[in-house]
């Protein structure tokens, strides 16, 4: 799991590829400082051999062997120095400064002569660096840099009175001097101890450090990404990222987001769709099922009235039957006309009047529940085109849904009836919009809500992508996608020419980011804001000359209100609050037909406090 | 061959067909009743019937197929359709397909019994009409109407304009079997209109009314006003000046398939 995550496997290449480099840094660092402090050690031997040289040349001319012992004693009890030797050419050490080995013979294969008599016939000449060796005599003991300084045959030395040299012989003997490495081998193991802990810090520190960063600047979004997919997968649809950053991963996050919604309008709509087709399949079958036993019900009664004058009485009784009877062939009626989404039959009425007539039909109803009916009607109400039966359904749904949220106890229903006039926002349509060279934006392949939006390039370096704009002036609910914020160096342009469809005249007068503007032929130029939570639009011919008015009918009560979670269902068909009371109709038959009167509905609510409808008629559909 | 009867019952519930009996009987009526289309074909080679009365819906043999086979049979006996799946395809491709009038179930005594009346009454004037010689094509042929006029069944006709627009009527056969209109309710300018759905409502002397059913689905432009102010010219020139809406078509292909000429 832990091996799984990517924090873990970014921070481990990281401090991996970090390693490598402290330990190859240690490792040429640590080979250049022991080759100096050895070229040192060699330097001060290679002195050291020559001063002993100096030192006893005289004596060896005198040929004075006891001044020659003392001195190599002398010199070789120093701390600095391990031991001091002078061979002859015979191999026999015959001054030392361990007296211990004076007059033993020296093997010609051994450290001190190998360089020298590895070759069949000993060299006569050494370069310097040749001269110096380092070895160990014995696994545990310390390390010894030897230094050989070949004694060479002079005039002085074959004529000298001793007589102990032939003239003939180059080389007479050997100086071996020896010192011990102890010092430098420990300021190596501890130039090795400091790389070692280098490193090992470098490594903790960077781990924490890249590992935060990680974890905070990808890790943490991955995460809350992985945990909205697996949401979303889940079914919770309604699950939102939140976005805080600016970056890949933010963008990421804006998709997703952007998906989801989509995802979820796409899942209502077809939820809607399908409901509608059940609810459809369903009212043909209710239909014949129940029309065929109406048909007798209202055939015998209608000709049993037909038949009692005279008979007061029964024909009372007869009467409700009969017009019971035709209720229900309405009901059915309304139910097919629903699912079949029959245009409704307009004509001109007063709102008025259509919510007097559906008072009286519900009057009863609320007599019986003690609910208190308050209307509050404007009398200048302009008059709207519109199927008064449906709208008249539209009430009475309205009312009796409000009297049965009062319930059992007291309540007031306030019905209040107003002229308005609405901004153009959400409501017009924008049908063809074209870029400067005349092309056309609106495409219909690309749609927002259902309707074909406007579509638009960005572009910024690499990047591009199309955007698609919400064709409902005022509305908003574009799609961006990938798109960087609106800003310098990002550009918007017409999809077929690749001209500017960034305003060059102004930015926006709300947030002051770069605006978007394209022309509606004959209609003027549109501009809008892009960025985030801003929403700014603007349509001059429109702004100015829009007068777009609606007749308002708001259905307040003040029963026991509708629970959030059910408010985005409840227009849906066979959603209900009220239990097996209701058949979860009523709303979606009324959200049908004030939409098909291209009217919109929408509900406030709280729980405990009460609800209102409010239903808005366009004067002129 | 057996007397004339009057009415034939094709229908395959019981309770409406008992119903149907009782209320037909009641009023005078010879009734016979069958439950399947098979059937009434079989009692239709014994003995003849003024009126068939026929559900859509039924089990075997549909009211659409057996409209097609009287025609192939050569039976003109006037058939009204009923059904309890009342949409306006079935109404209209009933009277399309020659049906002499459509009733939605559930329906009331009245409506029932006017539905009948009227349809009995086109049937005798078709059969004076034969009798008086003129030739017999289709089983509508008596109506005068002119050639280029489009009609839905023997109730209303559309007159396609050139310039797009249309002109809507009542067919004088409807006229004469509601026995002349005392009242006529019109709609207004900009209503709209959907064919198969009554576009007006005459009321005849004798306090029946009757649903005129639209030929067209429209926006209304303009009413007659020469009718709106006296209905009697529809009676006498139902075909010119008895004229009752101009209206803006607005499906006219999904429309006209259901017109004849």
């Amino acid at each position: 799991m832990f091996r799984k995550n990517i924090g873990f496997k970014l921070t481990f290449g990281v401090v991996l590829t970090v390693l490598v480099a402290i330990a190859l840094f240690a490792w040429f660092n640590i080979q250049s400082q022991s080759r100096s402090l050895l070229a040192e050690v060699e330097r001060h031997a290679s002195q050291l051999s020559e001063a002993v040289k100096a030192d006893t040349e005289s004596d060896m001319l005198r040929n004075d062997r006891e001044r020659i012992h003392e001195s190599i004693r002398r010199i070789g009890q120093q701390d600095s120095i391990d031991r001091i030797r002078i061979l002859n050419k015979a191999g026999e050490i015959i001054y030392s400064s361990e007296a211990a080995e004076i007059g033993t013979m020296v093997d010609k294969n051994a450290e001190a002569c190998y360089r020298c008599h590895s070759a069949g016939a000993p060299l006569e000449h050494l370069e310097s660096q040749e001269r110096t060796r380092v070895f160990q005599p014995l696994p545990d003991s310390p390390r010894l840099l030897g230094i050989i300084n070949p004694i060479y045959n002079a005039p002085s030395c074959s004529s000298a009175p001793c007589h102990a040299h032939a003239e003939d012989q180059t080389v007479l003997g050997v100086l071996d001097v020896t010192i011990p490495l102890t010092d430098v081998d420990r300021n190596i193991r501890r130039s090795q101890m400091a790389a070692v802990i280098l490193a090992v810090s470098v490594i903790v520190v960077l781990s924490l450090i890249v590992g935060l960063m990680v974890r905070w600047w990808i890790d943490r979004p991955v995460q809350e990404l992985v945990t909205a997919t697996r949401n979303v997968a889940g079914g919770n649809l309604g699950y939102r990222l939140t976005v805080k950053r600016d970056d890949e991963l933010g963008a990421l996050a804006n998709s997703f987001n952007n998906m989801t919604d989509k995802l979820a309008q796409a899942r209502l709509q077809l939820f809607q769709s399908d409901k509608l087709a059940s609810l459809g399949r369903l009212a043909a079958g209710v239909a014949h099922e129940i029309n065929n036993p109406l048909t007798a019900v209202l055939t015998y009664s209608s000709y049993m009235l037909k038949r009692s004058q005279g008979r007061p009485e029964a024909q009372k009784d007869l009467q409700v039957i009969v017009s019971e009877t035709i209720r229900c062939r309405e009901i059915v009626k309304n139910l097919l006309d629903f699912a079949r989404q029959t245009v409704p039959k307009k004509r001109k009425a007063d709102v008025n009047e259509i919510i007097g007539r559906a008072e009286k039909v519900i009057e009863n109803q609320l007599a019986l529940g003690r609910v208190k009916l308050v209307m509050e009607l404007d009398p200048t109400l302009p008059k709207v085109t519109v199927d008064a039966n449906q709208i008249q359904q539209v009430f009475i749904n309205l009312m009796v849904n409000a009297s049965d949220a009062i319930g059992e106890g007291e309540g007031t229903i306030k019905v209040t009836s107003s002229a308005v006039s609405l901004s153009p926002a959400g409501v017009l349509q924008i049908k063809t919009a074209v870029c400067r060279k005349r092309h056309e934006l609106v495409d219909r392949k690309f749609e927002v809500n259902g309707k074909p939006a406007i579509s638009m390039r960005f572009r910024k370096k690499e990047r591009t992508g199309l955007i698609h704009l919400d064709p409902m002036y005022g509305s908003n609910e574009h799609l961006l996608d990938a798109m960087p914020p609106l800003e310098k160096g990002v550009e918007l342009i017409c999809p077929e020419c690749s001209t500017s469809l960034i305003s060059e005249e102004q930015d926006c007068p709300r947030c002051g980011a770069p605006i978007y503007a394209f022309e509606v032929p004959l209609k003027g130029l549109v501009q809008g804001c892009l960025r985030e939570g801003c929403g700014w639009q603007h349509w001059e011919q429109v702004d100015s000359n829009w007068k777009h008015e609606f007749v308002e009918v708001r259905v307040a009560d003040d029963g026991c209100g509708i629970p959030k979670t059910q408010l985005p269902h409840l227009f849906e068909p066979f959603a209900t609050t009220k239990g097996p009371k209701g058949t979860g109709l009523g709303l979606a038959v009324t959200w049908g037909i004030v939409d098909n009167h291209n009217g919109t509905i929408s509900v406030e609510s709280e729980v405990g406090v009460g609800t209102t409808f409010t239903v808005r008629i366009p004067v002129e559909s | 061959m057996t007397a004339l009867r009057d009415i034939l019952v094709i229908e395959d519930e019981p309770m409406v067909t008992q119903a149907v009996v009782m209320v037909c009987g009641e009023e005078g009526m010879t009734v016979t009743a069958v439950d399947s289309a098979a059937e009434a074909l079989r009692y239709m080679q014994v003995s003849g019937f003024r009126l068939v009365l026929c559900d859509i819906m039924m089990q075997g043999m549909d009211g659409f197929q057996f409209l097609d086979e009287l025609a192939r049979n050569g039976i003109h006996t006037p058939v009204v359709m009923m059904t309890g799946y009342s949409t306006v395809e079935n109404a209209v491709k009933s009277l399309a397909a020659g049906a002499v009038d459509y009733l939605p179930k559930p329906f009331t005594a009245d409506e029932l019994l006017t539905v009948i009346r009227r349809a009995l009454r086109s049937s005798a004037l078709l059969d004076a009409a034969e009798s008086a010689g003129l030739e017999r094509e289709g089983s509508m042929s008596y109506v005068p109407c002119p050639d280029h006029y489009l009609r839905l069944g023997c109730v209303s006709w559309a007159l396609m304009e050139d310039e797009g627009t249309a002109r809507i009527g009542v067919s004088d056969l409807f006229l004469k079997a509601t026995e002349g209109i005392g009242q006529l309710e019109l709609a207004e300018p900009g209503d709209d209109l959907v064919q198969g759905i009554p576009c007006a409502v005459a009321t005849a002397p004798d306090g029946t009314s009757h649903g005129i059913m639209c030929p067209l689905t429209g926006k209304i432009l303009e009413v007659n006003a020469d009718v709106q102010a006296k209905p009697s010219l529809v009676e006498k020139d139902p075909y010119f000046k008895g004229w009752l809406y101009r209206v803006l078509p607005s499906d006219p292909e999904n429309n006209l398939q259901w017109l004849k000429l």
